[in-house]
């Protein structure tokens, strides 16, 4: 990362507080109580923490899903948090790409039309929005169920599937909320290598999860908990002295 | 590293070297490298106890190399090995041990050793990534990493539990 970079994240939250009201006069829940997050160009970071420790409407904030109750969501040095819906609408189309943990695809659309309307609806012509979606498709390893309706989709594929809808507008930046959490664990590596490469070659990633595996492939860290982050940590390359040999150690 | 040996020659007689090689092919590089050395005592000690025998076998140019071949005792001790249920790994206790103290010195906190036991984790859980890569086409191999991911993914929850009740 350049000094340069580095200077102006390509996405910095300061202060963000979002509280849940339960519906008629239910207690007040402080979701996310105070989060300051910056995140550079090209990073890949990960937001663990609990079930309820405010991660998903932490990303939901990030990405313009929900509004913040205070605090300031800046993308390339531009406040976006008081933006209008439609101006969201055009960022999410252009600029972020989001995968959910169900993947959302459009039940009567195939796979092909599900990840050709993001193109379409950005204003690409037809031909380039078809020549994306091929691309992807063959990356993605998904050739041969372009036709395919979701529902006929196994959990990894529909994952996959989800992911180049995702990207087919290429964003900035991707959002992905527990992205292998409903994977067994063959699709859930599938979906990891593709996240890994297409982090490889040079997009910003920003997801929650659960699962180790994608935490441990992040180059960062961030704990939350209870609406607060507790923690920030790199993870680099420097192989632990002894730690997987702690793991596997298999006696006998 | 005494009974997967043993194991290893109720399929055919067979030399340390080889011995260590077959470890090595069969488990990859998930499993600990075989120490040379550690293979040959085992081997002493488990001809010492009767359950394999060794013979010198002449080679060209070569000093002579000690073939080793099971003995009945020695498939009755693997069959039994085979027929045990196996214990599973015990809570890493030292870390709880730290944690549950660290207040009591006032040389530590406890946020400060959770975050550094999750990175530690982290790290691990790289390494591991790393290695699943790099294996791949090696179902054995593949099935260890996957073991060991389950165990990390169960001290990675823990902590978060200790981080709930105790922070």
């Amino acid at each position: 990362m350049t000094d340069q970079d580095t200077a102006v994240p390509v996405l910095r939250a300061t202060g963000l507080v979002k509280t849940h009201r339960a519906a008629r006069g239910g207690a007040e829940v402080r979701a996310v109580r105070g989060v300051d997050l910056g995140v550079g160009r090209g990073d890949f970071v990960a937001v663990t923490g609990p079930s309820g420790a405010g991660k998903s409407t932490l990303l939901h904030l990030l990405a313009g899903l929900r509004r913040p109750d205070a605090g300031e969501i800046h993308l390339d040095g531009r406040r976006v948090d008081t933006l209008r819906e439609a101006d969201w609408a055009v960022l999410r189309r252009r600029r972020i790409g989001i995968v959910f943990q169900t993947g959302n695809l459009v039940s009567d659309l195939t796979v092909a039309d599900n990840i050709e309307l993001p193109a379409l609806l950005a204003g690409h012509s037809a031909r380039a929005a078809r020549e994306r979606r091929e691309e992807l498709l063959t990356d993605l390893g998904l050739a041969d169920r372009a036709d395919a309706a979701p529902a006929a989709l196994s959990g990894g594929e529909r994952q996959r599937a989800a992911l180049a809808r995702a990207l087919v507008n290429d964003p900035d930046l991707l959002f992905a909320d527990e992205p292998t959490g409903s994977l067994d664990s063959r699709s859930a590596r599938e979906v990891l290598a593709l996240l890994t490469r297409h982090h490889a070659k040079g997009r910003t990633i920003v997801l929650v999860t659960h699962d180790a595996r994608v935490a441990g492939s992040a180059d960062r860290v961030v704990s939350l908990f209870d609406g607060l982050i507790t923690d920030d940590a790199r993870v680099d390359d420097t192989p632990p002295a002894r730690g997987i040999r702690d793991v596997l150690d298999l006696g006998g | 590293m005494r009974l997967p040996l043993l194991a290893l020659l109720a399929k055919e007689p067979a030399h340390g070297y080889e011995l260590k090689q077959a470890l090595e092919q069969t488990f990859g590089a998930a499993y600990p490298r075989a120490n040379i050395g550690q293979v040959y005592v085992t081997l002493g000690r488990l001809e010492k106890a009767g359950l394999i025998e060794g013979r010198d076998v002449a080679q060209d140019g070569k000093p002579d190399k000690r073939v080793y071949a099971i003995t009945d005792t020695g498939r009755q001790e693997v069959a039994k090995w085979l027929s045990e249920p196996s214990e599973g790994p015990r809570v890493r206790d030292e870390f709880f041990l730290k944690l549950v103290l660290a207040p009591e010195t006032q040389l530590a906190d406890r946020l400060t050793l959770i975050n550094n036991q999750r990175r530690h984790y982290l790290n691990v859980m790289r390494g591991l990534n790393r290695m699943a890569a790099e294996e791949r086409g090696n179902q054995v191999s593949q099935l260890l990493i996957e073991g060991a991911v389950l165990h990390l993914q169960a001290d990675l929850d823990w902590l978060e539990r200790c981080q709930e009740e105790l922070t």
